[in-house]
């Protein structure tokens, strides 16, 4: 479907925080606030899957952004459990 | 309905988008997190409703992608969070002037 002005003004927004995460993930200091940076990422890039979805006119789509939520989670996790584990 | 569904699409951009200013410029990282955690949830389900009003026959689908982001995003924050201060990452603190010159010597 064709997006009106709303709708586009709604999208470039969450191209806009992807774009100030990316420069955290860059610019950031040390190793804890480039993980958080990914962190938030991966969050919005699941809602822009989804947005996606509409602008292709294409259901599948859903199911990639539940899938790459999924891993996202599992990656974060994975992250956190290696930093508590370099403690010990 | 497609003006509902906008003025929900418009709010779950801004939302997301003032969590991710917030990433930005933010002192610390425990500050971070919490804006990049609660504002990009809120955001991320607005747009989701968004997107149902759009296609109300996708809602099922959609339904599943909210409520796990509802359910998954607090815990994976809480738990990094928590890994960060157990590997002992400082809270940032700001000096008054005067204490900050007495360290400095």
């Amino acid at each position: 479907m064709t997006l009106n002005f709303l709708e586009t003004i709604a999208y470039i927004l969450i191209g806009a925080a992807l774009l100030l995460g990316l420069i955290r993930l860059l610019i950031g200091p040390k190793a804890p606030d480039r993980i958080v940076a990914a962190d938030t990422m991966t969050v919005i890039t699941t809602g822009g899957i989804a947005g996606m979805a509409v602008v292709l006119g294409n259901v599948l789509y859903l199911n990639i952004a539940l899938i790459y939520g999924v891993l996202s989670f599992v990656a974060i996790v994975a992250l956190a459990r290696a930093i508590e584990g370099k403690r010990s | 309905m497609r003006l509902a569904a906008d003025i929900f699409l418009l709010i779950g951009g801004l939302f997301a988008f003032l969590g991710a200013l917030g990433l930005l410029r933010m002192p610390d990282v425990y500050t971070r997190i919490q804006a990049g955690t609660k504002a990009v949830t809120l955001g991320v389900l607005s747009f989701l409703i968004g997107i149902g009003l759009l296609y109300p026959d996708w809602w099922t689908k959609l339904l599943c992608i909210g409520g796990f982001v509802l359910l998954t995003n607090p815990v994976s924050s809480s738990t990094i969070t928590r890994a960060f201060y157990l590997a002992g990452v400082q809270p940032w603190q700001q000096r008054p002037d005067n204490t900050a010159a007495d360290q400095d010597q």
